[in-house]
């Protein structure tokens, strides 16, 4: 089973995202924050990470930063998850290594059809468009 | 709606796009048609069947256009936008070294995805198509999609479906909350309304057919109708690719499906015998409709 790391300060999005992941088939491990997330990093690398941007004590670009730095940190897939929607985020995102960028709010659909595309899931788990 | 609204707007349908509606889908109309009944300041279904029975062929357009189901985005269903780079491109750049030009219709582009789409998969392949005249024509029924795609603005939701966030980042210019694909990318694509079920000879032979998400509408008359003249549409080594629902087994033997290619076909053999046989425009038989 693969494993999916959310990070999120709010519980309300983690328990969302958790129930969309989970019926995607994955396992969840949660953190509030990007230096919560670095630990359980520490522990054992997830296969997918999904990253909010503004969180205390570490935000997602700092976490995706040192992420990226670790000894096999350049395997997880990140999809980061945040209402920053400008280029300006975006481009910064992808050049500290994430894989793919979801505008908040995000719902179902989107999440498992992103997922699909950076080859998480197969497409056939796909709800019929 | 009385049951001879409705018999009247199925065979008008039928008529007018090829939208094959069946008993069940009563709810469809009442969904589409009821806001523009108000927006027409028409009380309701009934009363917007009168109107046009009364000769308003606005309204005709009107109707038509808000019963098409314009459900589109960006690589839909991905695997076709993988053979296109790597199959469908490589195969027509060896058959047609010489000449230099390739010709793509996306025969119902909806509201652009999928004609951009394409256009970005040619940009992204980079110099082996330098030297190359590329054509690619966006055709579809609904005016009102066409000059969506034309303007090529995309809200958030849109571009975060299917887009590679790279793709989104090199190829479009974000407007505020909205995203406008580039000038160039833009430039790649001509838009023309078509309707499918009329003559489309005018618009030539092409390299490669995108026909996606749109036969499934109609019924199997009218499928293989098209797929007759779409075969006329495809040079004899061009290819024909269908949406992921969609196939030609049964209803045609002018084209072939391409072995372990999902979606791709090819014209047969038979397709080139008829390539001067099939012409003209194409009118449903509606002697079914008679019958409730
Ligand atoms: C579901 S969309 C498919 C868009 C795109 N090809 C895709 O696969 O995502 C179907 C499109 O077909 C168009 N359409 C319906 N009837 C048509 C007809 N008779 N001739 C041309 N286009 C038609 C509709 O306006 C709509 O934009």
């Amino acid at each position: 089973m693969k494993t999916c790391l959310i990070v999120d300060d709010s519980n309300v999005i983690r328990k969302v995202a958790r129930r969309v992941l989970k019926g995607l088939g994955f396992e969840i491990v949660e953190a509030e924050h990007g230096g919560h997330a670095l630990e359980v990093c520490s522990r054992s690398l997830p296969d997918a990470i999904l990253l909010d941007w503004n969180m205390p004590v570490m935000d997602g670009y700092e976490f995706l930063g040192n992420l990226r730095r670790m000894p096999g940190g350049d395997q997880p897939i990140v999809i980061f998850c945040t209402t920053e929607n400008d280029v300006g985020h975006i481009a910064r995102a992808l050049y500290a290594g994430a894989n793919e960028y979801i505008v908040k709010p995000f719902d179902k659909e989107i999440i498992a059809t992103k997922f699909a595309e950076v080859g998480l899931i197969d497409f056939s788990q796909l709800p019929p468009a | 709606m009385t049951p001879s609204d409705f018999e009247y707007l199925r065979k008008l349908l039928r008529d007018q796009s090829g939208l094959d509606l069946s008993a069940d889908k009563q709810y469809l109309i009442e969904s589409r048609l009821v806001p523009l009944a108000k927006n027409s300041s028409l009380a309701g279904i009934s009363e917007l069947v009168q109107k046009m029975k009364g000769g308003s062929s606005l309204l005709v357009t009107q109707v038509v256009e808000a019963m098409t189901t314009n459900e589109t985005f960006f690589f839909r269903d991905k695997v076709p936008f993988d053979h296109f780079p790597d199959v469908i491109i490589p195969d027509i750049l060896r058959a047609r070294s010489s000449r230099k030009s390739i010709r793509i219709w996306c025969a119902a582009g909806s509201t652009g995805q999928e004609p951009y789409s394409l256009a970005m998969c040619l940009r992204e392949m980079g110099t082996a198509l330098v030297g190359w005249r590329i054509e690619i024509v966006a055709t579809d029924l609904s005016k009102e999609v066409l000059e969506k795609s034309k303007a090529g603005i995309y809200s958030q939701f849109e571009v975060q479906r299917g887009l590679p966030i790279q793709l989104l980042v090199k190829y479009f210019k974000q407007q505020g909350e909205l995203w406008q694909i580039n000038d160039d990318i833009r430039a790649m694509v001509q838009h023309r309304q078509l309707n499918l079920l009329h003559d489309f000879s005018q618009l030539g032979t092409f390299d490669v057919v995108f026909c996606r998400n749109v036969l499934i509408y109609f019924d199997q008359e009218t499928k293989t109708n098209i797929f007759g003249r779409l075969a006329k549409a495809t040079a004899a080594d061009g290819y024909l690719v269908l949406g992921a629902a969609e196939s030609v087994v049964g209803l045609t033997d002018s084209f072939q499906p391409c072995l372990d290619r999902r979606g791709l076909y090819r014209p047969t053999a038979s397709a080139s015998s008829k390539r001067i046989a099939i012409s003209g425009a194409f009118v449903p038989s509606t002697a079914a409709l008679a019958r409730p």
